[in-house]
């Protein structure tokens, strides 16, 4: 009976006991963010709760593991205020919207100072909106062209070699994996074939009052052109209208695919599940849509913003640049294979051992195209989807200026999407 | 104190038989007045049951309509003001919304079709008196207590030529297959419920009906278009009303298969997108309350055009 009551004292006390921060006079950060399944996060957040001296623990709250559900569980925390969101793992593409809407603090002075030194230009980039520093740059991104040496001859520079290239192989092994799923993984891919094309989706992105589609006529028709190509070839997974980054890696590692557009994931997945692919698994820079123009590869990453709601913002703000710092990003390299945002890491051995494309990741990254830094990106990504799913379905000449309406429609945020 | 100042009132003699004659019909007053004071305790006593309705109920639906009439862009707020129907016209002049209906229709129909062929084959079935009845009931309600996530994804797998042990095709690769996953599943999950309140329909026909028309010579067929199911129209409209107004809504099948790939996307994903994805209350209240007006539409349409076998039903069987 004693040991009933003492548990049961347990279960009500703990929950009090943890909302004051272990009783330690600190206070608990609600860290949200993807899951990451090396523990690489955890970890980092157990080195700075640790090293806070008490000042804070960092409790991770997991979000879903596709990128679309991630950021409506995060808008509709924000939009309602909710003051037990204190750090926020972002997407790359939220920082427009989340800096418009209010729901961040900026990074100002020496803070900002401090989380930006020494960052890659474009993950920086991807983290400032209209001149102001909105989050602090973490990981970074950038898909590669991921192929299997031995079905491979001379290595594609191009679309059009790629997908000539895959359908000269057998049957069964024709497939190049690309996400042509409905969502933002597609959107991903249709926007670094627009920049490598020479277009963009959006331009005056950052002004809300002036931002309206790009999309030149003959770039854009040369990019979706890609597009129907792929779609309509042997080469394309039978699968591709509903094929997500997990699809199109275990495409890659099943063999079914020899050629895959794919996150640095695909190698980690390799290593961790079929080691003896691993020596049969090249590299390459993201394929060009125009011969000799250099490729726009893609740009991911994840930015560590303050809500404006947190009670806590100035541990908010310590813990976000603890968890950015040189050490944990390493650690997040290292064991977890994220691509770190701090450039020297890239020179550091023990990353160089986990990234032995990491010279290439590095200049992808830096020839990357960012997504239209738009407060309604949501809707963009959206109308994009809309015009031009499925794959299959995409005809240059007329989606063009189907296109450019949606995107003009969906920058006014009036029209239905 | 309020309850003893109400029945104070209910006590006092209403005002208009006050004017009647004295002595005499004091007793027949009295009764009179009897069903009048309990219409209204009736009414005090279910007055917290009605508030609360109308506090989940009613409520959102007021709300809903509100925000459908404003542009209200959470991310926007400061652009926030009354459009009056301005949502409204902008849902119905676009295109999306009518090829999205369309969706919704084909799957409402023939997946609702689809749920009351096999649901009164299987109640036919049991009808018959099977051994192990008992047993086969249970089995058969299975489907209807899962999950319709779970039932989603499982079909979704089984329908996935790399997670599949039954197809190399990508069903969900295209629009027409897509549909019959969706479709399958939105049968799966709900032909038990509609068979076991169709068995329950067919237990109330009397046995003697069906005896003298197998003396008069009715033939099997006959006997079943004839007998049984005049006697069981009634519970066919109403299971069929049901499931209708159920499906039209269908949101979680489409959302996991297909997330509205392939032309599947519904009229409640598109709502979704506008209000979870979009956060634009304006928009996306005006997409529900459209879908609201079209569900209450299809009630009282149906509810108008049958009611004579409704009224049938509420006297009872036979």
């Amino acid at each position: 009976m004693r040991k009933v009551r003492a548990v049961l004292a347990a279960v009500v006390a703990a929950p009090l006991v943890a909302g004051c921060g272990g009783g330690g006079g600190g206070v608990t950060l609600h860290w949200y963010v993807g899951q990451e399944s090396s523990g690489s996060y955890r970890e980092a957040a157990q080195r700075c709760t640790d090293s806070s001296n008490g000042r804070y623990r960092i409790a991770m709250e997991a979000l879903p593991n596709n990128a679309d559900a991630q950021r409506q569980l995060v808008v509709r925390r924000l939009a309602a205020r909710d003051r037990t969101v204190d750090l926020i793992g972002m997407d790359v593409i939220w920082t427009a919207e989340f800096a418009e809407a209010g729901w961040l603090r900026p990074w100002v002075g020496a803070r900002g100072a401090q989380v930006s030194a020494g960052v890659l230009a474009g993950p920086l980039a991807t983290a400032r909106y209209r001149g102001t520093l909105w989050a602090a740059p973490f990981t970074s991104n950038s898909q590669l062209l991921w192929y299997r040496k031995s079905r491979t001859g001379t290595v594609p520079t191009t679309w059009d070699e790629l997908i000539s290239a895959a359908e000269a192989l057998p049957r069964g092994q024709q497939v190049v994996a690309v996400q042509g799923a409905r969502y933002e993984g597609y959107t991903v891919w249709v926007n670094s074939l627009l920049a490598s094309a020479g277009t963009e989706l959006v331009v005056d992105a950052d002004r809300p009052d002036r931002a309206r589609a790009g999309l030149a006529v003959g770039p854009t028709e040369q990019a979706l052109g890609v597009i129907r190509r792929l779609a309509t070839s042997p080469a394309a997974d039978p699968g591709l209208s509903v094929a997500t980054e997990q699809d199109t890696r275990q495409a890659m590692l099943s063999g079914a695919a020899s050629y895959s557009l794919n996150y640095p994931a695909v190698y980690a997945a390799a290593r961790a599940e079929q080691p003896g692919l691993v020596d049969d698994l090249g590299w390459a820079r993201y394929p060009e849509v125009v011969a000799g123009r250099p490729s726009r590869p893609p740009l991911g990453g994840i930015n560590l913003g303050v809500s404006a709601y947190s009670p806590h913002p100035e541990q908010a703000f310590d813990a976000a640049a603890c968890l950015r710092s040189e050490a944990n990003q390493e650690l997040g390299a290292t064991r977890g294979s994220l691509p770190p945002t701090i450039a020297a890491l890239y020179d550091d051995p023990a990353v160089a051992r986990q990234f032995p494309f990491g010279r290439l990741l590095r200049e992808s990254i830096a020839a990357a195209a960012p997504r239209p830094a738009t407060p309604a990106y949501a809707d963009v990504s959206l109308a994009v989807q809309q015009v031009l799913h499925p794959p299959a379905s995409v005809d240059p000449a007329r989606d063009v200026p189907g296109l450019r309406r949606t995107i003009d429609d969906a920058l006014a945020s009036k029209a239905l999407l | 104190m309020r309850r003893a100042a109400s029945e104070q009132r209910v006590a006092g003699p209403p005002p208009r038989e006050r004017r009647g004659p004295a002595a005499a019909p004091a007793r027949r007053v009295r009764r009179k007045r009897r069903p009048r004071a309990g219409r209204r305790r009736a009414w005090l006593l279910t007055a917290p049951a009605v508030a609360v309705m109308l506090a989940v109920s009613g409520f959102p639906v007021g709300y809903g309509v509100w925000l459908s009439l404003q542009r209200y862009d959470l991310r926007f707020p400061a652009q926030r003001g009354f459009v009056g129907l301005a949502n409204y016209a902008a849902v119905l002049s676009a295109p999306v919304f009518w090829s999205d209906l369309a969706a919704t229709a084909v799957i409402t129909v023939l997946a609702v079709g689809l749920e009351l062929v096999l649901g009164l084959g299987i109640a036919l079935i049991l009808r018959r008196g099977l051994a192990g009845r008992r047993a086969l009931n249970a089995a058969l309600l299975l489907p209807y207590g899962i999950i319709t996530v779970v039932a989603a994804f499982a079909w979704q797998y089984l329908a996935t030529p790399s997670l599949s042990f039954l197809t190399d095709r990508a069903w969900l690769g295209e629009r027409w297959s897509s549909f019959a996953v969706i479709i399958a599943t939105e049968a799966w999950k709900a032909t038990p419920l509609v068979a076991l309140l169709l068995l329950a329909g067919l237990a109330a026909v009397p046995e003697e009906l069906m005896e003298t028309a197998r003396l008069d010579g009715a033939s099997g067929w006959q006997r079943f278009t004839g007998v049984l199911l005049p006697a069981i129209r009634p519970v066919l409209l109403v299971v069929l009303l049901y499931r209708t107004l159920d499906t039209v809504r269908v949101f979680d099948t489409v959302f996991i298969q297909t997330n509205g790939a392939n032309g599947t996307q519904t009229v409640s994903l598109l709502a979704y997108d506008q209000l979870a994805g979009r956060l634009n209350l304006g928009l996306g209240s005006a997409v529900s309350m459209l879908l609201f007006l079209l569900a209450a539409v299809i009630a009282v349409g149906f509810v108008w055009v049958f009611r004579a076998d409704l009224r049938e039903l509420s006297r009872g069987p036979g």
